[in-house]
């Protein structure tokens, strides 16, 4: 799903440019506006999307299997520490918000001292985990997650 | 020169309703360009489609008295003090540009329909100052494609039809006054001509300028203003209280990694302005 740029929204601060890992945001010569360049070249990683104050860029669905009437957008407010999502479903009866932090510090101020860390130990140089990985991304208590310790399975065909 | 009115000195050669029938058709020239434009960008078409879309996605009924009020608040923000901006110094530019303009536009009409206020001549000589130092500081130091891509600032592009015609109307209506007042007889032609020129430019070029911003932009900011107030949003995600108790109870997260009072994490990838264009 490739981003694009409402150009009436747009007011072509440039942040999206800076932000592009693949450098496709551009600020058109003329109109002053960022507009993405090469769209197949864009791999969708949503940071120009979260980056953009003005919330002027959106991302365009594949129509096999995001039909129009669905819409994902996102507002990354910076100085609340929080990520945004609101979620449309296609049918209409589907409309969700989620709200996540997305730093727990003031930015800038946490950095972590690693020549004062702890070193690992052999344990935790033996374990699959990652040295301190925490825990709201480890999937260990209560076994790694799967279909089948979630109580799901694959069925054959399309589902809708 | 800053006290004499240019306009009257001006009568002796040019008659009054001459000018005055040049100020009438250039208001023409506005309501004309920027109705063309409408048309032909279909601008209208579909800012009402979009507003009706945001209605079917209304949370909420917005009343009259509160699109009032959000009338009022555009009003007082977006068009007084250009709130839009995020750049402070972009802002300031702005309003100097304006004002100025205002200032300038409003005093010339009243000049030349015989107002005889006497500070009427300081008032136009300040707008054309402000109008000059606004958009001259936004020319050279301010825009993009000088500030952040290196761009030689004497390169034009059709989008800066709307801020040269604007300079040169200024800076040829002070040289203009200046070389009238200062009885230097050719030059003074020369500018008077030039400030002519420039000015039927300015209102002229409306359909391929963005001179017509000024009536989109406050519509567009009011309408922003209503789908928050309806809840539509755009479909964006809602402004949370990340200090109430119902937003922390619905999203556990929050409580849980960052406290129950959240502080201002401060600007983040905003504390840099973006310039590696």
């Amino acid at each position: 799903m490739p981003t694009f740029v409402y150009m009436t929204r747009c007011d072509g601060c440039g942040h999206c440019v800076d932000i592009c890992p693949s450098d496709i945001m551009h600020i058109d010569k003329t109109l002053r506006r960022a507009y993405n360049i090469e769209p197949n070249m864009c791999w969708e990683c949503y940071s120009c999307v979260k980056a953009c104050p003005m919330n002027a860029i959106d991302v365009r669905g594949y129509a096999d299997f995001a039909p129009l009437g669905h819409s994902v957008r996102v507002n990354r407010d910076e100085e609340k520490g929080t990520i945004a999502w609101r979620i449309k479903f296609r049918n209409g009866k589907k409309d969700m918000d989620l709200l996540a932090p997305i730093t727990t510090k003031p930015w800038g101020t946490g950095y972590p001292n690693l020549s004062e860390a702890a070193a690992p130990t052999q344990e935790v140089r033996d374990s699959e985990l990652l040295f301190n990985e925490p825990k709201y991304v480890r999937m260990d208590e209560g076994g790694l997650h799967t279909l089948e310790s979630n109580g799901l399975e694959i069925k054959e065909g399309v589902q809708y | 020169m800053f006290t004499i009115n240019p306009f009257a000195e001006l009568s002796a050669s040019i008659p009054p309703n001459v000018m005055q029938g040049y100020l009438i058709l250039m208001v023409i020239l506005v309501a004309g360009g920027t109705i063309l434009d409408m048309m032909h960008k279909k601008s209208a078409k579909y800012f009402f489609e979009n507003a009706k879309k945001a209605q079917k996605n209304a949370k909420r009924t917005v009343s009259g008295g509160e699109k009032i009020g959000l009338a009022v608040s555009t009003v007082a923000s977006e068009m007084l003090t250009s709130s839009e901006f995020c750049n402070p110094l972009r802002r300031m530019s702005h309003l100097l540009t304006m004002y100025g303009f205002i200032i300038f536009a409003v005093t010339t009409a009243m000049m030349v329909f015989g107002s005889s206020i006497a500070v009427l001549p300081q008032l136009w000589h300040i707008g054309a100052l402000m109008l000059a130092v606004g958009g001259y500081w936004f020319w050279f130091f301010i825009r993009v494609d000088v500030s952040a891509e290196g761009l030689s600032p004497f390169r034009l592009e059709r989008g800066d039809l709307f801020i040269l015609s604007l300079l040169a109307t200024s800076t040829f209506a002070l040289l203009w006054s200046y070389t009238q007042s200062a009885g230097i007889a050719g030059w003074s032609t020369l500018f008077l001509v030039l400030f002519i020129a420039s000015t039927t430019l300015l209102f002229g070029g409306v359909y391929w300028s963005k001179f017509a911003h000024m009536f989109f932009k406050p519509a567009a900011a009011f309408q922003k203003k209503v789908t928050k107030a309806d809840g539509s949003m755009e479909n964006l995600p809602g402004d949370y209280d990340l200090t109430d108790p119902e937003v922390q109870k619905r999203f556990p997260d929050i409580p849980e990694y960052m406290g129950k009072n959240p502080p201002n994490m401060g600007l983040g990838i905003k504390r840099e302005a973006p310039n590696h264009y």
